[in-house]
Formats: C-alpha cells, structure tokens, sequence
C-alpha cells in the first residue's frame, strides 16, 4: 500500500473496512506528514491528541460493525468553523485566544460521521482575501512551483491552507468555505478538487460570518467520488441557520455514473476575457471536446450580466461584513485593547478594531459601512442588489433553455507568487474571483475540477456551474471531465 | 463621486475603527479605486427589478417562542476579555 497520507477518501474507507488498516495508522501517517509540513504553513493549531483519541474510538466502531461514511477519515478543519474548545480565530488577531463553547454544525456532522479532526487550517483573515496573504498566522504556501524555480507561490484564498494541505497530502480532505470563490479558486491553483454547494445546503450555524447571503461550506479533496462522500456528510437541514433548506439530502456518490448522454452543456460567451492566457483559453477549448466526446451536447450560451457580478459582489459582499464584523467590539468574546486613562467606551472599540483587525478587513468593513450610510444606500447598496437579480434571471434563463451545466475556467491564471501583487490596486487582486463570484451572487453550486497543467507545471482548473440542488448531477458531470483529463499530477516535494 | 480626507474619516468613525490622521490621504484613495470598480453598477438598467432578498425563495421556518438553549451564562462569559459577577465588563458607559 502507498503512504497512508497519500490515499483518497474513498481509499482509505475501502481499506478500513477490509481491515487492511485502522483510523489510528491512518491518523499517525498524517501527523507525521504535518510535522514535516511547517514550511507550509497549512496547519495553524494542531490537534493530535484529539486526532487520535477520535481515531481510536473510530476504530471501535468500525470492529463493532458501526461505521458510519467518514469513520476514521482524517481531516483538516479552516479556522473559520468554530470548534469546541478549539482555537477558532478566522485567521484574525481579533479572535485571538477564542475557544468556542460550541461545535459548528458542518464539523458536528462530520464528528458524527466519525471523521477525524487533524486540526484547523490558515486562511484569509475572515475569508477576505484571494491568495491567503491577509491571515495573521503569515501566508499558507502552495506545495507547487513554477519546474525548478523555488519562488514561494500562494495556493490561492481565502481557504488556501485547506487547498495547500489536500494537496500536499496532509489529510485527506478538508472542509472550505466560498463567499465568491474562496473553494474553486484555492482548489484549482493546488490541483485538487472542490466544491461549493446550493446556498442552504450546508448549515451556516457555527461557521464565523463574512457575508451572509454568500458563504457556504464545502469540501476540498483529492478527486471529485471524495468531494461527493464528504458533502454528503457535511449537508444537513438545521433549524440554528433560518437559510438551510429542508430537502432531503440526495447520495451523491450514487450519482457518479459517468454517463452524461445527451445533457447540455453551457459554454458562455462573457467568461472569454481579454488578455486570458493562451493557456487557460486551450484548457476550456479541450474540456468542452472532452464533454462532447462523452456524449453531451455542447451549446453556445450569453449570460449578460456577467460583467457586473465582481462590482455587485463588491457592494454587498462588504455591506453585509460591516454588519457581521460589527460584533467584534472587545466586549464579548477575542481581543480588547489596552486603555489610556480616561478612555471611554467608544476608544474601547476605535482601538480594539483598529488593532484587531487587518488592513485589508478594515478596507472592507469601512466600504460596506460607506455602502450602507444614510444617502448612499439606494445608490448602491440597492442597486447592487437588484443587478444581482439580473445575474441570477441569467443562470435562470440558460437553465429554462435547457441547459444543464455550464462550463468555464476556475480562475484568469496559474497561481502567482506570494508578494507578487503587493503593489497591485485591491480591484486587481478581486478580479482573482471573475469566474466563480457570479455562482455565489445566483446561489448556484459550482465545483472546480484540475484539468490540466501550464507550459511551468502548474494545475489549471475548470469550474462547472449547475442547477439549484442538482449537486448530484453536477458532481457526475465533474466526475466525467475528470476521467477524461487524467489529471494524476502531484507537486514535488520540496517542504 | 470622490472620497476626500473629511469623508474617509468620517465613514472610520461610523465603522468604530481609529484610523491615524495621516493615513487617511491614503485610505480615501483607497475608497476612491474601489467606488471607482462599483460606478460600473450604474450602466445596467434596472427598471423595474426587484432588489434580491434571498437566492431561493423561500419563506422563513417558524418555531414556538420558547428558551431552547437557556441557562449558560458560565459558557457565554468564558471568551469575554473582562467578565465579572456574571457580567461582561466595560469601562464606563453613562456618566
């Protein structure tokens, strides 16, 4: 057998239930690989206690013929779920020193379907980044390169610590999370697998807030059956988020069949940008031949208002994290500053924010404030809101035409290295988001598969977009371009 | 629309966030490219569209109103920077 680290989600459940191993070897492996890791900077708090007391009750399980879908699959958790008694900060010196008195509802189902928690996984700080370079823990560190150049590159944001240790073998999985691409994009610059579901889907409750109406939970894996096997665990009803939806949860790996004769498949015109690499351009060419080879019926398609989603997103995505972020006031819970004589309780918040936050959530937390304030709300809060409509009545419509996916790339490029847009305006580094932040904008779920690699070695990613709670659907299509690209490339170790 | 020194200060203020008097030239510009990004919004017609309240339409679950997780004021003031006699604590509020 290969290391035990190196194995798939659906590997290693094969293995353990024949026997061939146990949650506790499979445990071991990946703490080992972890400790060897820190040049990575993937894991920010370790648990291998917990890992492998969970391991161990795992294993009782399985010997009693109890086991469950994840039992004894070791995971890596991003900081932005609140574990019990876990450090669970978002990346942000604010939250520093926060042990929750609760477990999320994504990281409850995944302990109730006896997953392993390996520890919490570096991110944007608040998810509000698209190259992990606004965490307070430092920046997370893509496991590839560009061939022998030892240029550190960033494996993408906001859940670029999960996208890093998937791919470096780390655990076998982990959970993301994807206000406006925060899953695909990491997934597709470290050549993994990702997700982002139907919003309602996963339950919100426990899941440290950004923008309400965008974030959902996901996974990040090795290959599309193990995003299918670990969603399915991580989805649920749960009356704590009024957003998740009581429909049955379909089994999505059941839906991986491979057989996608005679869907529609989208390609649209408006995700063809000036300037794209050649590259990325080629990729999209093949993936679309890959599908038509596979018997699906590839068809031109507009979606109008593509244009404005990343503007749009930037109205209220920022709108609704000044009103979240508004909590952090140095009262309840996280950092309060140190006060002069004579500070009262407004210098209580003015100095704590000012020193608990980031620059760049300090940027976003100050425009959605502008966005909202008494004359400019109409202007653009609800302007933002109502273009977001028109993006939505865009997917609706390919979708009424008969379209059942949509095809596109994950992202503009390859991933760039750490420091490289450090002197880039902040609307370059959103422009990162061009291809996945409509999907959050319409509530769709869209996953990014690896698809190929660019003439310097790098995993270039193409995303799928599907119907509302069509995930099944969308994963066996995904599943279908997988087989058909062939991606198996790994990144060399170097770490 | 053009963000000056006196507006970045006062949306600062709004967001309870000190901000040092000389990094404000630089804040406004910030705010200045960013807005620059969103006055695109202002080119689609969007006559008679409704602002979206929520992606799936849906009407909000209702439950009794009733306590259902009660009682756990210990668990409630473990994370607080300055808790006391079953309190949050902060300086003085109201002379």
């Amino acid at each position: 057998m290969t290391e035990l680290n190196k194995l798939t989600i659906a590997q290693a459940r094969d293995a353990l239930k024949a026997g061939e191993t146990t949650s506790t070897a499979l445990t071991e492996s990946c703490l080992a690989a972890i400790d060897a890791a820190d040049a990575l900077n993937a894991f920010v708090h370790k648990t291998p206690e917990l890992a492998l007391e969970q391991a161990k009750a795992a294993d009782a399980r399985i010997a009693a013929g109890d086991a469950p879908a994840l039992c004894g699959i070791p995971l890596g958790i991003k900081d932005l779920f609140c574990t019990k008694g876990v450090p669970s900060q978002a990346a942000s010196n604010i939250l520093e020193g926060f042990k929750p008195e609760y477990e999320s509802t994504v990281s409850q189902n995944l302990f109730d379907a006896g997953a392993v928690m390996l520890g919490k996984l570096n991110m944007d700080e608040f998810a509000m980044g698209s190259s992990n370079e606004t965490s307070c823990y430092g920046n997370a560190v893509n496991p590839w390169r560009r061939g022998n150049d030892d240029t550190a590159l960033t494996p993408g944001g906001s859940s670029g610590g999960s996208a890093s240790a998937v791919s470096a073998d780390l655990c076998l999985g982990a959970t993301g999370t994807d206000t406006g691409g925060s899953i695909r994009q990491p997934a597709a610059f470290t050549g993994i697998t990702g997700i982002k579901p139907t919003y309602g889907r996963c339950s919100r409750w426990g899941i440290i807030a950004f923008a309400s109406s965008l974030d959902q939970a996901g996974p990040m894996t090795k290959d599309v059956r193990d995003s299918a096997i670990m969603l399915q665990a991580m989805c649920s009803h749960d009356p704590k988020d009024s957003t998740s939806v009581d429909f049955p949860v379909p089994d999505f790996e059941a839906a991986l069949t491979g057989d996608i004769r005679g869907k529609t498949i989208g390609i649209p015109k408006e995700y063809r940008l000036d300037g794209m690499p050649e590259e990325i351009d080629q990729l999209w060419t093949r993936g679309k031949e890959m599908l038509a080879d596979a018997g699906a019926k590839v068809v031109d398609i507009s979606l109008p208002h593509t244009k404005y989603a990343l503007p749009a997103y930037y109205v209220i995505a920022p709108a609704e994290a000044s009103s979240n972020l508004a909590r952090y006031d140095g009262v309840r819970y996280g950092h309060r500053a140190k006060l002069a004589a004579g500070d009262g309780i407004t210098e209580m918040y003015e100095k704590t924010r000012a020193e608990g936050f980031g620059h760049e959530v300090q940027r976003r937390v100050m425009v959605g404030t502008y966005v909202l304030s008494a004359g400019f709300y109409d202007a653009y809060y609800n302007r933002a809101r109502k273009v977001r409509a028109l993006i939505k009545k865009d997917f609706d419509d390919a979708f009424a035409a008969g379209v059942d996916a949509i095809l596109t790339p994950a992202t503009p490029s390859a991933a760039f290295g750490l420091g490289e847009m450090a002197e880039a305006d902040p609307v370059q580094m959103y422009l990162n988001d061009v291809f996945t932040v409509t999907v959050n904008l319409a509530g769709l779920p869209g996953i990014s598969v690896p698809a190929g690699v660019d003439k310097r070695g790098l995993p270039l990613g193409l995303q799928l977009i599907g119907r509302p709670w069509e995930e099944g659907d969308l994963l066996n299509t995904a599943y279908v371009l997988e087989r058909a690209a062939g991606f198996v490339s790994k990144p060399a170790k170097w770490w | 629309m053009s963000i000056d020194k006196a507006t970045a200060a006062k949306v600062a203020k709004l967001a309870r966030i000190k901000v040092e008097e000389d990094a404000l030239p630089a804040l406004a510009e910030e705010f200045n490219t960013i807005l620059g990004f969103i006055e695109q919004l202002n080119e689609v017609d969007v006559e008679g569209v409704e602002p979206m309240t929520s992606v799936t339409p849906m009407r909000l679950k209702r439950r009794e109103d009733v306590v259902t997780e009660g009682g756990q004021q210990d668990k409630i003031l473990a994370n607080a920077p300055d808790a006391r006699e079953g309190f949050f604590a902060v300086p003085k509020v109201v002379e």
